[in-house]
């Protein structure tokens, strides 16, 4: 899977432009015949959509009305004091509605539901913000709405399930394999090709079948698009390196896209190590020896036994537990345009406590992922550097987590 | 991509054909629930009446199969099955008397290598294989590998599959072409749709490929039913859920021989 064609001054290679749908040798649609004319059907319609100004109008307009962007940026000296002095900026996607950047995606995406002339839009969900952020635009939209949940994450994440169902949601807890986020996906892609003629399915981040991976990175790209010009007005300069977590990676390529072409720019996607990768409980999928493999639909790294069947993954976050990685973090990867590093959770929940402690922000456990990039990379550069990083989420949906991990509530106290 | 050139899976259907009646195609995954046990399962499916046997590979994510063919793959996986158990079912399969064909996702076929895998299910004297989620488009390797081989390729057509896209997975297939009888994954259902003669005529009119229909079939009913206009029945579920009944393995290897025994009956019933 090594590249070895010229690549372009964007650091792309020059054999993806005529194979759509892939990412050097990733990406690509592996998937049943009949959803086929579903994908090829949403192909058309987003790219029309790319270039209708109604569409961009009503999107720009739910935007500044609903989500609220832009999204600020806030220098957070106090934590960066922890960073080895380096200078360090939050895209703060936490003030987002919804509490995450996922609803820039679902938004876009249940646009492109009612443009289709589908009643019905479905959802995978892991920790479960982009089950809320879709039940919350199938609200706002008029559309019926399922999402598809692990039977153990709906436990974990009780809230996020009553929040769907209060928003008029059903929600279908998954008891199959290992009943986490793979498995949601296995049933949503099942109901997806029951019911494909009446019913969207919104995957939540840059994996899948095409246009999946390249169609969500669009529509997060605007995370990119305004922080580099905020940074540029702050500071005057380009940040040295930008910094984001990646499970599927959408948080992490709706950033990094705008700055694909600044090559002085270092792109840094952080994994979920786990509890370590010698211990074989992890997402790292980059640092742990993951080989090329197809799931859900693209080839990417995959983290598999010696058949090709799927190891299941761990994390602290439920956003960040899934087994592969979408196709254009591989590419950016095998490219050498991005580089990619793990957090171990217990590095998390430190650098999770200290922004809280030192900054007054209570971070997504995904997004604190970044947060322990920004502290390497930090030390790394020294006073003189810039880290930009995506504050993807925030933390409340994690208070139950923490209060258990840093043994807040009493005993007997918790639900 | 001719649709000539002599294949095994295409001279059953022919021989079928000229009996006047439709094929009988049995599916099973191997290590369900052992590999041994799954082997004799097999070939009580031979023995009962199968022209082909579908040897199933277990699969940690089968996003197109249904509860029934989840629940035994996952326990066919628990219980330590491997690929490599799929070609000793295959040889066990071709050493009764029936042709096998292997129908697999398509990860398990990349990770052991597209080429391994056709030179090792050649060598087992497999026909070829079936790719529930592999479509032509993205198959170039499967493509060269199987002329290397002399394999079959078998790929799915649904009721959603536009004229275009008839054309150019008919076009692909080598042996026959697997109609889905309905939009949904593999299960035991009480009618096959209407929506399965409307397929088989649309394939029809694009390819001489023999068409089979699968999805939902478990019936001797439904077998002389589809028999009247596809050339081949293919049960998979209905097998499995016979095979996963409560009591002895030789117990439900019988009630899974008089179920077989039904569907031959209804694949030569069929008013053609």
């Amino acid at each position: 899977m090594t590249d070895t064609t010229d690549t372009t001054e964007s650091g792309l290679t020059v054999d993806e432009l005529p194979r759509p749908g892939r990412f050097g040798d990733f990406g690509g649609r592996y998937v049943p015949e009949a959803l086929v004319p579903a994908l090829e059907q949403l192909d058309e319609a987003r790219q029309k959509a790319a270039v209708d100004p109604e569409f961009q109008d009503e999107l720009a307009r739910l935007h500044a009305t609903y989500t609220g962007r832009p999204s600020i940026i806030t220098e957070v000296p106090r934590f960066a004091a922890h960073c080895g002095g380096a200078r360090v900026v939050l895209k703060r996607e936490d003030l987002n509605h919804t509490g995450s950047h996922k609803i820039n995606n679902v938004l876009a995406q249940a646009l492109l539901t009612k443009r289709m002339g589908k009643t019905r839009i479905i959802a995978e969900t892991g920790a479960g913000q982009h089950g809320v952020a879709t039940a919350t635009a199938a609200a706002l939209m008029g559309l019926e709405c399922t999402v598809y949940m692990g039977k153990v994450d709906t436990e974990r994440q009780a809230l996020n399930v009553a929040r769907m169902k209060i928003l008029g949601a059903e929600v279908v807890a998954v008891e199959h394999g290992s009943a986490t986020l793979k498995d949601a996906i296995n049933e949503a892609l099942r109901d997806w090709v029951t019911n494909v003629t009446t019913t969207h399915y919104a995957i939540g981040t840059v994996t899948g079948p095409h246009p999946f991976p390249e169609m969500v990175r669009d529509f997060h790209a605007i995370i990119g698009e305004e922080a580099r010009a905020q940074v540029l007005e702050l500071t005057g300069r380009l940040p040295d390196a930008v910094v984001a977590c990646v499970g599927g990676g959408s948080n992490a390529m709706g950033i990094f896209h705008r700055f694909v072409p600044d090559t002085g720019v270092r792109l840094i996607g952080i994994e979920a190590g786990g509890e370590g990768v010698q211990s074989g409980r992890h997402a790292a999928r980059f640092a742990a020896d993951a080989t090329p493999g197809v799931l859900h639909g693209a080839m990417s790294y995959l983290m598999q036994d010696t058949d090709g069947q799927t190891v299941e993954s761990h994390s602290i976050s439920a956003g960040l537990d899934y087994p592969s990685v979408g196709p254009e973090h591989a590419h950016l990867r095998d490219s050498g345009r991005a580089e990619y590093r793990y957090a171990t959770d217990d590095a998390v929940m430190e650098a999770f406590r200290l922004l809280c402690r030192t900054e007054g922000i209570i971070p997504a456990l995904e997004s604190a992922h970044a947060l322990v990039g920004a502290m390497e990379v930090g030390r790394e550069l020294g006073p003189d550097g810039l880290v930009l990083v995506n504050l993807s989420g925030r933390g409340d949906k994690d208070m139950h987590t923490a209060a258990a991990y840093f043994g807040l509530v009493e005993e007997g106290t918790q639900s | 991509m001719s649709t000539t050139q002599a294949t095994r899976l295409g001279e059953v259907l022919e021989r079928c054909r000229a009996e006047g009646r439709a094929a009988l195609v049995g599916y099973l995954p191997v290590g369900y629930p052992s590999v041994e046990g799954s082997i004799e399962a097999m070939k009580v499916l031979v023995e009962a009446g199968c022209d082909i046997v579908e040897v199933g590979v277990a699969y940690s994510d089968p996003v197109i199969d249904g509860p029934v063919n989840q629940e035994a793959m996952a326990a066919a996986l628990a219980a330590g099955v491997r690929v490599d158990d799929v070609f000793t079912a295959v040889s066990a399969v071709r050493d009764a008397g029936a042709v096998p064909v292997v129908m697999t996702y398509w990860n398990l076929v990349l990770k052991r290598g597209v080429e391994a895998f056709a030179a090792d299910l050649e060598a087992a004297g497999g026909a070829g294989l079936i790719t529930p989620d592999l479509v032509p488009d993205e198959a170039d390797d499967w493509l060269a590998a199987s002329e290397r081989h002399g394999l079959d390729r078998v790929f799915l057509v649904a009721p959603s599959s536009t004229p275009d896209r008839l054309e150019k997975v008919t076009s692909a297939c080598r042996g026959f072409v697997y109609a889905a009888s309905t939009m949904g994954v593999t299960g035991v259902r009480t009618s096959v749709d209407t929506d399965a003669r409307t397929l088989v005529e649309r394939v029809r009119e694009v390819t001489d490929v023999p068409v089979c229909i699968g999805l939902g079939v478990s019936t001797r009913e439904q077998a002389a039913e589809i028999a009247a206009y596809a050339d081949g029945v293919i049960v998979g579920s209905a097998l499995v859920r016979t095979l996963a009944g409560d009591g002895e393995l030789s117990e439900r290897l019988e009630a899974l021989r008089s179920l077989t025994t039904e569907l031959a009956q209804g694949v030569r019933e069929g008013k053609r």
